[in-house]
């Protein structure tokens, strides 16, 4: 895989497609066990990244997912901002200075964004977060040798259907104790549509 | 004389603006600022909101914040990464009483890691 700046935008692009048709469902998730605006305040970010990143000329991927940290951290609201704007922020960072975005450098972004997820979340794996969907596919992209679209999609869909079973002790969904199992944990669905937009960008290189 | 600044952070608009309200009472020669809700006003906190309350209530001695719940942690840690040069402390006490006993504190001139260690003695 090899990713542009055309391409990252496309990414985004997929993204919030994919967020703003599931805008109702990440929010019953999030109401069974948070305080129900997930959908809302994704929606409002992902709207406002591809406006942003639509309106201005990039040299690099590490530009583009600058921008869409910034835009989320401002714009979303609730907790997801802070956590989904620092894992794009870390991941800008993590590629630096790179043309072109091959499967080694997108694995050390994912590396670096699973880890400024957990500093700033105070999170581990297993807690029913972002985190459990995240670190698995940055897990498979770095131990793979070459990266399958439908592998990607796997990956991440199965880890946050695993997030069912967890009990909450992060975060909002942390207040529902036992009530939190049986519940998809709604940053691992949203997390499941980043990565899902992912794969059809790479497949569509395949 | 210079104070501590205090910092309300809640999730809603109207938490942070009737708490400043009610601390403003009583203690009138300490700078609060009030960083509720989102840009729009919405219910849920905002990192620029924060970070211009930051600025408004730092007169040199540092700014203590006092917040809710949830992501008002973390839009407030990262706000202090990107205030730089302002001294800034993150208080654990709950967001009314906190406050409250931070700005009684702040109003006898201490300095921020007293007004700190006071407020956390008091929860």
């Amino acid at each position: 895989m090899e990713l542009q700046v055309k391409d990252t935008i496309q990414w985004l692009e997929k993204i919030n497609e994919k967020i703003q048709q599931n805008k109702d469902y990440l929010t019953d998730l999030d109401q069974a066990i948070g305080d129900s605006d997930h959908g809302i305040n994704m929606s409002r970010g992902f709207q406002e990244v591809v406006k942003q990143v639509n309106s201005k000329d990039y040299n690099t991927v590490s530009d583009v997912l600058k921008d869409t940290a910034m835009t989320l951290m401002s714009k979303v609201g609730g907790a997801s901002g802070p956590l989904f704007g620092t894992a794009f922020l870390r991941f800008s960072m993590g590629i630096k200075g790179m043309d072109a975005v091959n499967q080694e450098a997108f694995a050390k972004g994912l590396e670096d964004a699973v880890a400024g997820i957990m500093q700033r979340g105070k999170a581990t794996i297993g807690e029913k977060t972002m985190v459990d969907v995240w670190s698995p596919v940055a897990d498979y992209f770095k131990e793979t040798a070459k990266v399958q679209a439908e592998d990607v999609v796997y990956t991440a869909k199965n880890a946050m259907e695993q997030t069912k079973e967890i009990m909450a002790t992060k975060g909002r969904a942390s207040y529902f104790k036992e009530k939190s199992i049986g519940h998809i944990d709604p940053g691992a669905a949203s997390s499941f549509y980043v990565f899902e937009a992912l794969s059809e960008v790479i497949k569509e290189e395949e | 004389m210079e104070r501590v600044g205090i910092v309300l952070i809640s999730h809603s608009s109207k938490i942070a603006e009737g708490l400043k309200e009610l601390i403003s009472q009583v203690i009138t020669e300490v700078p609060v600022e009030a960083a509720g809700g989102t840009e729009e006003n919405e219910i849920g906190t905002s990192i620029e909101k924060i970070l211009e309350s930051i600025h408004r209530a730092d007169c040199g001695k540092g700014v203590m914040l006092f917040y809710d719940i949830g992501s008002a942690k973390m839009n407030a840690e990262i706000a202090i990464e990107m205030a730089e040069s302002i001294e800034v402390m993150i208080s654990e006490a709950p967001l009314v009483e906190g406050a409250y006993v931070g700005a009684v504190e702040s109003g006898m001139a201490k300095s921020l890691q007293e007004v700190n260690n006071a407020v956390e003695k008091a929860f």
